[in-house]
């Protein structure tokens, strides 16, 4: 079982385009939307939902007036500042310890495990997909992730899929984290600007933290050439493949408007070449194979 | 008045609006950078750094000399950031969320406290111009602690504009918290509305008055407009698409650095949220 996650420290790189795009040329894949907070992956994949499941993360501190004698030991404890000075929890600073629910005097405090979410599992006309919600304001996303990609694991060793192609979130933080770890390789969507570089380099960083080897793809490339080639010296530098250059293509939007993928949006062009290059050297990167031969079934459709 | 600059999905301008905006004002503003794990503002603002400090979030450690062993302190963590294994305890730092829930239940005073890095906090200026930024520690999960501290650098004077990292969850709600006016930033495409209507949905939970900036605005389709329409969302600012500002970002340049016009559109949209905050005020 490999899993290949799609990273990009900055946000709006195009992460979920080039899953999407990926998507038409893996065979016997299973997908996994990895951003629970603003999952974007089902837009185009259009999932039809089969198994719906709620997530429960922790518990927040609910204080029954009827049994609370005032006696301010729950604000004392508190280091979040959520118990207010009139006895009520504010739910959105609470970080659910529990540590005012167990030392509260009165026992007045109860602890109601929350549903912070929502987890599907999905057919798409690409193969099945585990996706998620996580609830408005909720905590606990890292949490969320290590779920569903669990179960996306236990769904494609179920199914005899051999791959998992998983849509990550921005950033470095915990739903990142959880998002890369354990996973096969990596795939790092950097943009040729300063602030893409900045961001690519954070990630890379995490990357090398947890041991995940990571490849590297530059989008809309030709927006800033020099910043392109910055990108490959920095990324050879590291000792990271260079998967290839994406071209700055109004077919990602145009695709986007449609809710189709690249390849199944107009006509044969230069970036859906580009990315298909970017596939093939993918599945024989040694990153994805590491006993040093090609012994991955997904193949070019 | 602090406004905070927002979008649910990444990319779609958010630093580009807050620190052209700051830019445009000069005088009497902060900009404070509350995307602790990527953040940008500083490749454009370029400023001077003053001052850099080393944040720390408190977690436990352990005096086994005194330890009884009792296992009162992983019974009260709900974090598994601390367990008794026989004549052992070990701590996750990782893990803990410092609620000092161990430290108050050991009946032995056995536990102190000392940090886990959480990241830095840099503070400069660029000329007129207030700047703060945190950069979390790689490896660090936890964005809001440092969020946290770098807003508690707000000094109540002027206008506070806070770059928040994209998304809905807990970092985004850590740097929209208490803020007078929210800004949204988004792009008139289907990933652009979709998560633009789950930012609104915690704009809604903290009941903070918004307004939108549409960036690329004549890309994509107009469902947008069509969507902000229908939730009385007023649009302050279009930014049409132009090549000449997506190249002059990604050099690292502002855009009214590069194209002086806009420095009184970006007036214009600071001038707006005024209004709008002080109408609701009233």
């Amino acid at each position: 079982m490999r899993e290949l996650v799609i990273i990009s420290g900055k946000g709006g790189t195009g992460k979920t385009s080039l899953t999407a795009a990926f998507a038409s040329l893996a065979e016997n894949a299973v997908f996994c939307d990895a951003d629970v907070d603003a999952a974007d992956l089902h837009l185009l994949m259009k999932p039809e939902i089969r198994k719906r499941s709620d997530f429960k993360g922790g518990g927040i501190a609910e204080i029954n007036p009827e049994l609370c004698d005032e006696c301010g030991r729950c604000i004392e404890l508190c280091r979040f500042g959520a118990v207010k000075k009139d006895y009520r929890v504010d739910a959105i600073e609470c970080e659910g310890c529990g540590v005012c629910v167990d030392l509260c005097p009165s026992q007045a405090i109860d602890f109601p495990i929350q549903k912070c979410g929502e987890w599907f599992v999905s057919d798409t006309r690409f193969g099945p997909m585990v996706h998620a919600r996580l609830g408005i304001a909720e905590e606990n996303s890292g949490k969320l992730v290590s779920l569903i990609r669990k179960e996306t694991k236990n769904l494609a060793e179920e199914k005899g899929h051999d791959l998992i192609i998983t849509d990550g979130p921005p950033g470095i933080g915990c739903p990142v984290i959880a998002s890369i770890s354990g996973a096969t390789a990596l795939v790092i969507v950097v943009e040729p600007t300063v602030s893409g570089i900045h961001d690519m380099e954070r990630v890379a960083d995490l990357a090398a933290h947890f041991n995940i080897p990571g490849m590297i793809c530059v989008n809309k490339y030709d927006l800033n050439i020099e910043m392109t080639e910055k990108i490959e010296e920095i990324a050879a530098a590291r000792n990271m493949t260079v998967l290839g250059r994406i071209s700055f293509d109004p077919v990602f939007t145009k695709s986007m408007v449609d809710g189709v993928n690249i390849f199944e949006y107009g006509n044969q062009s230069e970036t859906r070449e580009a990315v298909n290059d970017i596939w093939n050297k993918i599945i024989a990167s040694s990153s994805m194979n590491n006993l040093g031969i090609m012994d991955f079934k997904a193949n070019i459709k | 008045m602090i406004i905070s600059v927002a979008s649910g999905k990444g990319g779609t301008g958010k630093t580009t609006v807050s620190t052209n905006m700051a830019l445009s004002l000069q005088h009497n503003v902060q900009l404070l950078d509350c995307d602790v794990e990527e953040p940008n503002a500083h490749l454009f603002m370029k400023p001077v750094i003053e001052k850099t400090e080393k944040m720390f979030t408190p977690i436990p450690q352990v005096d086994e000399s005194k330890c009884s062993f009792c296992k009162k302190c992983s019974d009260i963590c709900r974090f598994n950031a601390i367990t008794v294994v026989g004549k052992k305890v070990l701590v996750f730092p990782e893990l803990c969320h410092s609620c000092g829930g161990c430290m108050e239940v050991c009946p032995e005073n056995a536990i102190s406290e000392t940090g886990r890095e959480l990241g830095i906090i840099e503070f400069g200026h660029r000329d007129d111009i207030g700047f703060v930024h945190g950069r979390m520690r790689v490896g660090e999960a936890m964005a809001p602690p440092l969020i946290k501290k770098v807003r508690a650098a707000t000094n109540h004077k002027g206008v506070t504009i806070i770059d928040a990292p994209p998304g809905t969850s807990c970092p985004v709600i850590a740097a929209m918290k208490g803020a007078d006016f929210i800004l949204m930033v988004t792009e008139p495409t289907s990933f652009g509305l979709h998560d633009l209507t789950l930012a609104v949905e915690a704009v809604k939970l903290l009941d903070i008055p918004s307004g939108l900036v549409i960036n690329r605005s004549d890309i994509g389709d107009r469902q947008v407009y069509d969507y902000a329409a229908r939730a009385n969302l007023p649009i302050l600012m279009d930014i049409p698409f132009d090549r000449r500002i997506a190249e002059t970002y990604s050099k690292g340049k502002m855009i009214i650095e590069e194209m002086p016009e806009w420095a009184e559109k970006f007036r214009g949209l600071h001038a707006q949220i005024e209004e709008l905050v002080y109408k609701d005020e009233k």
